[in-house]
């Protein structure tokens, strides 16, 4: 670890940090409806929108109209997108002439881009024509980050009043979201991508002779405006296989910072997003700090892991200040790989400029655990808050009742009704982590995919899981992601940890809006301030985190110690 | 409202028998118990404890089998041993606490003696009646009961006055009047006339009478999980459950890495994890709280009460009684100009000589208290008496005379038209401030005035200061005009007053704050308190009110002190916060299970998990065992704690959180790594490894 290597990851905390309160407040007033300069610019298209849907916007929504327009959208184009996928060689814009894809990938696909996960079970370049990137996936892309980010709305107005029979209207939050977010910054940050390099082409893969003589297919595309909204909504589904590795998605120092931004930066504004929702700036703080803590641990353990080298390597003769510079691009260094991991899989995006499986044991360890957390540190778009909320109501349930009060959260009893479907999203993860994990370790089908054997093979297949159920979409690599059993296997963790997790968070919106608003006073549990910010952290980490630790110490935590004691599988 | 002071230093039936926290008999009735409790049909309410019966049922078979088979047998059976221990220690809790409220039950069920009651043949025609069994007594029935009898049940009386002797349910055993119409109608079954007649409208049918209902109380027959309970236990439902997926699915993984865990070994993960430590208290935490407002000789109708008693953040206090002594009593002399203070003091003990009312025995204490005076009436002095009439008191001995009264009969009576203005403006500010001015007159002369005042509580300040830390807003209610309620309102320190206060203004001002999205407390006596005490979050109804009041609050104060709503807000908080810091101390004390355990079990396949050995457990075997154990008697020794409740402080909520996350969060986390590593070093030494 070096004075410059941390120098590089606070400059891109700090710009994080600078802009999530005038982000987050924005993305509170285009929420709200309220004027903004982009509004009076875009506003007709947006009431042309509501026109042409025959849509009244300020109409309100009871929880489940609001879950069941978000799960019908989201329906509707996953079957838009599996059909595309499967029918994309006789679709326009395919100068490869790329074939259909088989139909446990293409429902793989589909489930993947539509949960806003972009596992990746293909290789883009050679799967993929032009058309399915564009409108299959990039479209995704935008609604899956639209979807998170409504969602996290309606849980945050949940918490705003009393005796709330509505949490707003889906379609005016999708549409709001979209148009006035995610569309101009992606569109602000793919003209910068293009300026730096990244292809935006329609035309077809160029041929090209290297100096040794060989002949080499380099293959372009649409790249820049996919990448801005790749990681702007924490989705991570690369163009090109090697995604943020490949030059072409990420050029240089300047687009890897600007990346790095793009990760985190909505995610930690709707902190200040909640704040203001809920009418308690603090609040949206103490929510922010627990997100900034931990995520800076996991930097700093990434790091440290990965500027050690490898003891196998040092054994040999290699200088260990070299680092562990394996799976990493030379231009971006051991700092800025480090942060990559940690942020790309802190939130659900995914993108990866290194690749975990090159990483040091415990450097493999934090991402695999940054997920098993639930995507909360700081999440992915919306479903990073909504998730973070869970733990907030139950580290508040549980110490809460120290100070002799029924707990209460924001002004709102937690009861038996919200416990219960806390603790079925928290439930459902683990379900599908490790059960999912644990049954394809025991069947020969899914361990055949394995590249490696010992800790190491089961750390790929827990981080598949991991990922998958997370929503993360980044992938250890060293599995055949690619065959029909973890293709549907995958796919339904996907489904369960997007929507299975989604629903009774949004029942609890639905079941707290209506509660009154108690007031707060000296006798109620505060839920700002370091003393809060301690607990979660704790709350996180022993009931989030804990109940993962029997198999990562079988994965990672085994590798490491059998690493230390220079032993090999 | 009377019969409100508190009566400090008296026994009650029920906080007579203050029970050892393990009461020999309790204890052995206790063990009996907890093994008829294993019973799964009733285990399945507590999910925690049910999964941990299961598992120690499935060890026992997986031990009998291998000692069939003639395999090792002796690890597994110890595991066995202490799971099965684990499960007995959670029901004995629960036994322990019920055997408790039992013990209490046993005091009241002397009281419920079959009687013959006389019923009525006609109602409102005493001289008939024909003996029906109290048991046989249906609602509506109109009884006579007279000295000597027991009243067969609850009800209401119609006619007649008589003094009652309830120290069957109050403890107290001077009499108090029952009599018909106003707030002293309710009769109660058990309690005895012992004086006069009383017709009774029954109220209760036989098993649905106050005394019934507070022996199943106490002995937890009737107890209903409260919400709050319900919600915990589904959080610990859920953990369990996400443990028991987390424990499965480490098998095909463990076997994937080549290592094969026996059903002994993942069943001790598996309940070390599970939250057995406040899955085996929390029913005992419960019955305990109920029984610690019993013993304070508040009834609840029902857990939820209690649990509301903790989320109150404003009370409703009735001014007299509760912040004042409610009588009038000396607060101040003020000379007159000219006069000092020693010489009024004199005058005005002599001249309430004569006065035998509260008032003039409050100036003759206060006298003796402020000044160390004691009135020695001078040889020969005639007393004058106080009357209504003549609104004064007074003393002559020969040409001395000494008058002391209300300001215009004394003025009149020393023929002083124009009193000094000093004087004046004293009388007056006393009359502002809610105050009782009395003149003194000695020899014709004006000696000065004497304050009276209806004095606040000593102490009541402070109290009213704690709970404001704690974040609970008082607020007095009075029938005084504004003028005298702000002043005593300022005095005690309260947050806000209602003067004037009709029946109505108390229900509006309840339903205002619960808009505002407050939980309100009050307590009251009168059939027209009622409305507003079915409003109010928790009621406490006074036992010497009215039926209609006992039936519409939550609570009922054997006492009849409505100074104890402050007592039944702690009690209430105190359960909660027991139950939360127990469920945070049973929750991080996972942290430590698995530096014991993992290691232990990985040992076959990474010997070089080891170093997760931070407490240097002495072989796998025994840190397993150790961590089974630590996780059977860590639930024995918080049983004291879970009946005692955790100790509350009257602070404000951060400061409360922060104590207790230091003792049981932390604590948690740190105190099994030390109980594991003694015990490891207690089972090496005992060779037992």
């Amino acid at each position: 670890m070096t004075p410059i290597g941390w120098a590089q990851i606070a400059l891109v905390l700090a710009l994080v940090a600078l802009t999530a309160w005038p982000l987050g407040r924005y993305i509170a007033s285009v929420l709200a409806g309220a004027p903004t300069p982009l509004g009076r610019l875009l506003g007709p298209a947006e009431r042309g929108c509501y026109r042409l849907a025959g849509i009244d916007p300020g109409r309100g929504m009871s929880w489940k109209a609001y879950a069941f327009a978000l799960l019908m959208i989201n329906a509707a184009h996953f079957l838009l997108l599996y059909a595309m996928l499967r029918l994309q060689f006789y679709l326009p814009l395919n100068p490869q002439g790329m074939a259909g894809l088989s139909p446990p990938l293409a429902f793989n696909t589909a489930m993947s881009f539509v949960t806003n996960t972009n596992w990746q079970a293909y290789a883009g370049e050679g799967a993929l024509s032009y058309g399915s990137q564009m409108w299959g996936l990039t479209v995704h892309n935008f609604l899956s980050a639209a979807t998170g980010i409504a969602a996290a709305a309606a849980v945050a107005r949940g918490f705003a009043g009393g005796g709330l029979k509505q949490l707003g209207n889906f379609w005016a939050d999708l549409t709001r979201i979209t148009l006035y977010v995610l569309l101009p910054a992606s569109l602000v940050l793919a003209v910068f991508y293009i300026a730096r390099g990244i292809p935006m082409t329609l035309s077809a893969y160029v041929d090209a002779t290297t100096l040794e003589g060989a002949k080499q297919t380099i293959a372009l595309g649409p790249v820049a405006f996919q990448e801005a909204i790749k990681l702007l909504g924490t989705n991570g589904g690369g163009f090109f296989n090697a995604n943020s590795a490949h030059p072409f998605e990420n050029p240089d120092a300047w687009t890897n910072i600007v990346e790095l931004w793009s990760i985190v930066a909505i995610p930690f504004a709707l902190t200040v997003t909640f704040g203001r929702i809920v009418g308690d700036a603090r609040q949206g703080w103490a929510l922010f700090a627990v997100m900034g803590i931990l995520i800076l641990a996991a930097i700093g353990v990434v790091y440290w892991a990965e500027a050690g080298g490898n003891p196998l390597l040092t054994a040999l003769g290699v200088d260990p200040a070299l680092g562990n510079m394996e799976g990493k691009e030379v231009r971006f260094g051991i700092p800025m790989s480090a942060l990559f991991v940690a942020l790309t899989t802190g939130t659900s995006c995914g993108a990866v400029n290194a690749m975990h499986d090159s990483l040091m044991p415990i450097g493999g360890l934090v991402p695999m655990f940054l997920i098993q957390l639930g995507e909360i540190l700081p999440g992915g778009v919306g479903s990073g808050l909504y998730g973070i909320v869970v733990y907030a109501l139950i580290a508040v349930f549980v110490a809460g009742l120290m100070v002799g009060r029924t707990p209460e959260y924001l002004g709102k009893k937690i009861q038996a009704k919200e416990v219960k479907l806390a603790m079925l999203a928290v439930l459902i993860l683990t379900f599908s982590i490790l059960g999912g994990a644990g049954l394809s370790v025991a069947l020969p089908v899914a361990t055949a995919s394995l590249a490696n054997a010992g800790p190491h093979g089961l750390s790929e297949m827990l981080y598949a899981w991991t990922s998958a159920t997370g929503n993360n979409g980044s992938a250890f690599a060293g599995i055949t992601a690619d065959t029909p059993y973890l293709d549907i296997g995958l796919g339904i963790a996907m489904l369960l940890g997007r929507f299975a997790f989604l629903v009774p968070v949004l029942a609890i919106a639905g079941s707290l809006g209506g509660k009154v608003k108690l007031a707060g006073g000296a006798g109620t549990f505060p839920t700002h301030g370091p003393l809060f910010i301690g607990l979660l952290i704790g709350v996180i980490l022993i009931m989030g985190g804990l109940q993962f630790f029997p198999a990562l110490s079988l994965g990672p935590i085994a590798e490491q110690v059998t690493l230390l004691a220079c032993k090999t599988y | 409202m009377d019969a409100t002071t508190p009566r400090a230093g008296r026994t009650t039936a029920l906080r007579a028998d203050q029970i050892s926290l393990f009461d020999r008999r309790i204890a052995l009735r206790a063990i009996g118990d907890a093994i008829v409790k294993l019973n799964p049909a009733r285990l399945m309410r507590n999910p925690v404890i049910f999964v941990t019966e299961i598992v120690s049922a499935l060890v026992s078979f997986v031990a009998l089998r291998n000692l069939a088979t003639g395999q090792a047998f002796a690890f597994p059976l110890t595991i066995a041993a202490w799971l099965w221990l684990t499960v007995l220690f959670a029901t004995f809790a629960e036994a322990v606490a019920e055997g408790r409220g039992r013990a209490r039950a046993e005091s009241l069920r002397r009281a419920r003696t079959d009687t013959l009651a006389k019923r009525l043949v006609r109602a409102g025609d005493r001289s008939s009646y024909q003996p029906v069994a109290a048991t046989a007594l249906g609602v509506g029935d109109i009884v006579l009961v007279e000295a000597g009898d027991l009243v067969p049940s609850d009800g209401e009386v119609i006619e007649g006055v008589a003094s009652v002797n309830e120290s069957a349910i109050t403890g107290e055993s001077a009499p108090v009047i029952r009599e018909s119409g106003g707030d002293r109608s309710a009769v109660t079954g058990g309690t005895t006339v012992v004086s006069d007649w009383l017709v009774v409208r029954i109220t209760a049918a036989s098993g649905s009478t106050f005394i019934d209902r507070m022996i199943r109380l106490v002995e937890g027959a009737e107890r209903r999980k409260t919400p709050n309970e319900i919600a915990l236990d589904i959080l610990l439902a859920g953990l369990t459950i996400i443990f028991l997926i987390a424990v499965v699915a480490l098998e095909p993984m463990a076997a994937y890495s080549g290592s094969v865990l026996g059903v002994p070994v993942l069943a001790a993960l598996l309940v070390t994890l599970i939250p057995t430590t406040i899955g085996g208290l929390l029913s005992a935490i419960g019955i305990a709280g109920m029984d610690r407002l019993v013993r304070f000789n508040v009834l609840a109708t029902s857990g939820r009460a209690v649990e509301a008693a903790g989320d109150v953040d404003t009370l409703l206090l009735d001014k007299t009684g509760t912040i004042t002594f409610g009588n009038r009593m000396a607060a101040a002399f003020v000379p007159a100009p000219g006069i000092d203070e020693r010489e009024l003091t004199e005058a005005a003990v002599l001249a309430s000589l004569g006065d035998e009312t509260p008032e003039g025995r409050s100036i003759l204490s206060f006298a003796r208290d402020r000044f160390g005076i004691v009135a020695e009436p001078p040889a020969g002095a005639a007393v004058v008496a106080f009357s209504a009439t003549t609104r004064l008191s007074g003393l002559d001995a020969g040409e001395r005379s000494w008058r002391k009264g209300a300001v215009d009969a004394v003025l009149a009576t020393i023929r002083l038209a124009a009193p000094p203005v000093g004087f004046s403006q004293s009388v007056d500010r006393m009359a502002r401030a809610g105050s009782t001015p009395l003149a003194v007159a000695a020899g014709g002369r004006l000696m000065g005035a004497i304050e009276l005042k209806d004095i606040v509580k000593p102490g009541i300040r402070d109290r009213f200061a704690a709970l404001r830390r704690m974040g609970i807003r008082t607020v007095m209610v009075t029938g005084d005009n504004r003028i005298t309620a702000a002043a005593i309102a300022t005095e005690a320190g309260v947050d806000d007053f209602i003067a004037e206060a009709t029946p109505q203004d108390k229900l509006d001002y309840i339903r205002k704050t619960q808009a505002e999205g407050r939980l309100v407390a009050m307590c009251g006596d009168g059939t027209n308190d009622a409305p507003a005490l079915a409003q109010a979050d928790v009621g406490v109804a006074m036992q010497t009110g009215t039926q209609a009041a006992r039936e519409a609050g939550n609570m009922v104060d054997l006492d009849s002190d409505p100074t104890k709503l402050i007592e039944i807000v702690e009690i209430g908080k105190q359960l909660l916060i027991t139950r939360g810091s127990l469920t945070t101390f049973s929750i991080a004390n996972d942290v430590s299970k698995y530096f014991a355990i993992l290691p232990a079990i990985f040992i076959a396949a990474y010997p070089e998990l080891g170093a997760m050995n931070v407490m240097h457990l002495a072989t796998p075997q025994s840190a397993i065992l150790s961590a089974v154990i630590f996780n059977a008697l860590i639930i024995v020794a918080l049983v004291p704690l879970a009946l005692r409740g955790v100790k509350f402080v009257p602070v404000g909520a951060a400061a409360l959180l922060r104590r207790n996350l230091l003792i049981y969060g932390l604590g948690g986390i740190i105190a099994p790594f030390i109980g594991i590593k003694l015990i490891d070093l207690l089972l090496t030494l005992l060779g037992l490894t």
